[in-house]
């Protein structure tokens, strides 16, 4: 039947041409924003750097000294950056950014600060996808939960109780976001463990 | 013009998507637990609703009746990326709350049927009206829904709007009730639940003293 095939061939055809039409306008917007996307990115991560390291603590652009490390300590999956802080000349913190992989909805994101002596400057949360109104009291936006975990090293409190209270830890959990809270207190412990087994490496000057 | 006011009044009240068709309940349901994502949420559906409406109309005639429904579909997805590579790059810090339901837009269903229903029948200037007002109703219940369960689980009205208004607007937030400690179920997905069945109630009550008001204002006949 040429008439049943014709108006097949013409409704494949337009099809297509939306398909085509559709995929280069997702395309071109992509490429016209790529680049604020990019910086709005970038802006974020410097503020949200800048929070942890007061402008007293450093005197270069913190995201300029960049190491890609990879280890499972710091994400299972793949490479992550670490901001090295100078300060005269000097290396007077990092910034690691690690992934806490078991937070209630998935992958916590966070940025934390150990300054040279392996103490906390601070931790902040830059991604998470935790339920809002309870877990989402790990961003600063929403609570300062978060600044317990500040001038706190591996030492102090020794590395058994770098917890959650219910778990018979230092740290009081989120009321009601157990499961989120214990991730947080992994991933930063995680975090200050590799900091304590590359200091060296991290420390020195390039 | 009475045809644009039943448009209006459609959108908003007679035909709300939200609590008449009862549609997108999923992105309803999940983001309104404070005014600014509900707020959030609502601009980029009216965005969405307006630009689908509007395409679809303009393609009614080009498109044969049995691919409709996948260039709908191929439509309504484009608008939704594309929103939200916009909202990425200018409210990214709203992005980071609100992302994940921005794509969900595409499963709502109030736009892939306002696009059959409506903008695939009507001309462009209709459609867009619709969608505007279809959104518009649908921000609506957003918000009063979003307001209540903010209130109740939080104490506060319009908390992080600078994330969508900028720093400038801090002063917006209101904490209604000083040291207050929250109260859970509001914040979690049965207080949307619940809120919209009050919502819902509340509508079909006025809708039925309306009618109650206008058959007895009618005169009587014997």
């Amino acid at each position: 039947m040429p008439a049943l095939t014709k108006s097949m061939a013409r409704s494949a055809i337009v099809l297509g041409l939306f398909a085509v039409i559709a995929t280069a306008m997702v395309a071109f917007t992509n490429n016209a924003t790529k680049q604020r996307v990019a910086e709005a990115k970038r802006d974020y991560t410097l503020r949200k750097l800048n929070e942890l390291i007061p402008p007293a603590m450093h005197d270069n652009a913190l995201d300029q000294d960049k190491l890609m490390v990879k280890d499972v300590l710091l994400d299972k999956n793949g490479e992550v950056p670490i901001y090295r802080v100078q300060k005269d000349g000097q290396i007077s913190a990092v910034i690691i950014s690690c992934v806490a992989p078991d937070g209630y909805s998935g992958r916590i994101n966070l940025l934390v600060a150990v300054r040279r002596d392996g103490s906390l400057a601070g931790v902040r949360v830059t991604e998470h996808k935790e339920t809002p109104g309870l877990g989402d009291a790990i961003d600063t936006n929403k609570s300062d939960w978060i600044t317990i975990f500040d001038n706190k090293s591996l030492a102090a409190p020794e590395e058994t109780r770098w917890r959650v209270r219910r778990d018979g830890g230092e740290f009081d959990q989120i009321t009601s976001a157990t499961i989120t809270s214990r991730a947080v207190v992994k991933a930063t412990r995680n975090a200050l463990r590799y900091f304590e087994r590359n200091k060296q490496r991290l420390l020195e000057n390039s | 013009m009475s045809q644009t006011r039943d448009i209006m009044l459609n959108g908003l009240w007679k035909n709300n998507p939200a609590t008449v068709q009862i549609l997108g309940l999923c992105p309803l349901l999940a983001v309104t637990s404070s005014i600014v994502n509900a707020l959030g949420l609502g601009l980029a559906t009216i965005l969405v609703l307006v630009i689908s409406n509007g395409t679809v109309s303009l393609i009614r005639n080009v498109v044969s009746n049995e691919i409709r429904i996948p260039v709908f579909v191929i439509v309504i997805a484009a608008a939704v990326t594309i929103t939200e590579l916009l909202i990425q790059a200018f409210f990214y810090d709203l992005y980071l709350i609100i992302g994940l339901f921005v794509a969900l837009i595409t499963t709502n269903c109030a736009i892939i049927a306002r696009a059959e229903a409506f903008a695939s029948k009507n001309t462009i200037r209709d459609s867009v009206l619709d969608g505007m007002f279809m959104g518009l109703g649908f921000t609506a219940v957003l918000l009063l829904l979003g307001g209540m369960r903010e209130l109740i689980g939080n104490g506060t009205l319009f908390a992080n709007i600078q994330l969508l208004l900028g720093e400038g607007s801090r002063w917006l937030t209101i904490t209604v009730i000083p040291n207050y400690d929250g109260f859970l179920l509001a914040i979690l997905p049965p207080g949307a639940f619940i809120g919209l069945g009050l919502i819902i109630a509340g509508k079909n009550i006025i809708d039925q003293r309306l009618k109650q008001r206008s058959e007895s204002a009618l005169p009587q006949t014997a």
